[in-house]
């Protein structure tokens, strides 16, 4: 492994307490220099070539090579005519704060991004999919927008080029499920935002049947400096064969929650001890949703773990969001597991049998047992689902039930005295 | 009927899209700023603008947690209550609510000022627990913090 040049190419426009850089300042570091070297010096093809190179790995949570999405878009004079670009600013993943962060810390960066995203598909038009909660970088990204559209980034002819893009803002009202892309193109289309089957896959028929990307926000602000300075460049920023720094985060009974942009595959004990500063006073660290709430638990035996998608897979994990949600050992994790499956409950779109139902199952039990009424066979009952749904994979419309059943899983088998405990007490332990 | 005002806002969304429907969304949050909920009778008038079927917009409003189908208080109070939230203490905040204004989740109190409703993780988890009221963020919360925002709120 080795060891990586420390640059934080994402994060270095950040002024915390100030307004994000404008369109001068933004140009002035440099900014939009990505998209003048794409519309004249490179092809679209060039553009997916080099983010392929570069090992570029969405950061929304799946982790699919990014370049590698955008080549399944027809090209071409005999690709249909309207393609589409759509940024996924839905961030609602519990306890994940990133791309807030960077929609908030600087827009320009973002839109560049997309600029260059939609040039390499040859998009006609591109949509930010932004949440209903995101008021200040909704206020932010109209400003951005509006810049990058008076000095040409943007609409007709962008820079001579004969390239024309047109980006709207759309901001949705609320509901985890429009995170999903295809839950969000039908969200687009405003249609009932549930999954669509796939195939077809959004690349060849998305948004109203044409030839759609959707990519994370985060995924998005890596382009530039990709295009900029050279796929080398960006390998040598991670630890690993996975281009980039990576976001990380940590929140909970820590003493320094927050976000540090670091290279890809920096070991967790480093965030939590070092970026974190340790568990607060008087409390000890018990286990860690790694990237959202949708990932299994890893416990202490892992903090040694870098923070990269292959290890904290073979760990049983996923890498998802990067920012990770600590458990102490005063909290008890059958009410926090029981806090995930009301989430997931209330967040299932209904449309498909494992997931409107068994999750709401999953709910009920941990109810009772962390509230005194558990049964030692509930904990069975809570096996059978898991497996049920697990059996499932690739059956379900989309990975929204395989993934609320992930901390179930984990937390059952690392954490499986306390659920045996509250079942025979008859209480939570952990209550005062 | 929509008044010429909604009627010329939703308009104005029209020039994104190729279709009608895909406003959707944006035409029921347009009527929800002007009237506070979206009712029956603006679901089949959206409708008729969308040309979409009022059962088809329903399904659209009722799957969204900030579409409201039934009148709210003036000021709505939305708490998240996901994990981080959950782990730093956002049980409490929530009776803390409940014994200051009389609500729970889903009620609205009976001087209609504030309903109370749970929401999705706000992303701002190292500053846990947090709400929204209104359109304003606010973090780091505590009994003692949500006293004072009440109060300002109330004024």
């Amino acid at each position: 492994m080795s060891e990586p040049i420390r640059e934080k190419p994402l994060t270095k426009n950040f002024s915390p307490g100030e307004a994000p850089f404008d369109l001068k300042q933004y140009e002035s570091g440099g900014g939009y220099q990505a998209v003048r070297k794409a519309m004249t010096e490179m092809a679209p093809e060039d553009v997916t070539g080099v983010v392929k190179e570069a090992n570029l790995r969405g950061r929304g949570g799946a982790g699919f090579p990014t370049g590698m999405k955008w080549s399944f878009v027809p090209m071409g004079d005999r690709a249909p005519k309207r393609k589409y670009l759509v940024a996924n600013a839905d961030e609602m993943e519990p306890g994940t704060f990133k791309d807030r962060l960077l929609l908030e810390g600087d827009p320009h960066q973002f839109i560049e991004g997309m600029i260059l995203a939609a040039y390499a598909i040859q998009a006609d038009v591109a949509y930010i999919f932004l949440r209903w909660a995101y008021k200040k970088a909704e206020a932010l990204l109209g400003k951005a927008i509006a810049e990058a559209y008076e000095a040409g980034y943007l609409g007709k002819n962008i820079l001579g080029s004969g390239y024309n893009l047109e980006l709207y803002l759309h901001t949705s009202a609320g509901r985890y499920i429009c995170g999903e892309e295809t839950a969000l193109m039908n969200a687009l289309e405003g249609k009932r935002p549930i999954p669509r089957t796939k195939p077809p896959f959004p690349q060849t028929s998305g948004l109203w049947g044409k030839p759609t990307i959707v990519q994370n926000v985060e995924t998005l602000c890596n382009v530039p400096h990709i295009v900029a300075n050279g796929a080398d460049w960006y390998k040598s920023l991670s630890y690993s064969g996975n281009g980039g720094t990576k976001l990380f985060g940590a929140s909970g009974k820590i003493k320094r929650p927050a976000i540090w942009e670091l290279p890809l595959g920096t070991p967790m004990r480093e965030l939590l001890e070092e970026h974190a500063g340790g568990m607060q006073d008087g409390l000890k660290f018990r286990g860690v949703l790694p990237g959202g709430a949708s990932t299994d638990f890893l416990v202490e035996e892992h903090l040694d773990l870098p923070m990269d998608y292959e290890p904290v897979m073979e760990a049983g994990s996923r890498l998802g969001t990067g920012t990770m949600v600590i458990l102490d050992d005063k909290t008890c994790p059958v009410g926090m597991i029981r806090n995930l499956e009301l989430f997931f409950t209330r967040e299932s779109c209904g449309f498909c049998t494992p997931c409107r139902d068994g999750i709401p199952w999953t709910h009920r039990l941990l109810d009772a047992i962390e509230t005194g009424d558990g049964k030692p066979e509930d904990i069975d009952n809570l096996d059978f689902i898991i497996n049920t749904i697990t059996r499932m994979l690739g059956r379900t419309f989309c990975a929204f039930a395989p993934g609320a059943v992930e901390p179930l899983q984990s937390g059952l088998k690392y954490f499986r005295d306390d659920f045996e405990q509250h079942i025979g007490e008859k209480r939570c332990p952990y209550a005062s | 009927m929509l008044t010429e005002e909604e009627r010329r806002e939703i308009e104005e969304e029209f020039e994104h899209f190729d279709y009608k429907q895909a406003v959707s969304v944006d035409a029921l949050k347009i009527v929800q700023k002007h009237r506070g909920w979206v009712s029956d009778e603006s679901i089949k008038d959206i409708a008729e603008l969308l040309e979409m079927s009022p059962a088809e917009l329903d399904g659209v409003a009722t799957f969204y947690n900030l579409i409201y189908r039934k009148p709210v208080g003036k000021h709505v109070i939305l708490l998240c209550d996901s994990v981080s939230c959950w782990v730093m203490g956002c049980d409490r905040m929530r009776a803390h609510f409940t014994k200051r204004l009389g609500i729970d989740f889903g009620e609205t109190s009976e001087d209609n000022e504030f309903t109370l409703l749970p929401m999705q993780c706000l992303g701002t988890c190292d500053h846990a627990p947090a709400m929204m009221i209104d359109e304003t963020l606010h973090r780091d919360l505590d009994e003692d913090k949500i006293d004072g925002i009440i109060e300002r709120y109330k004024g």
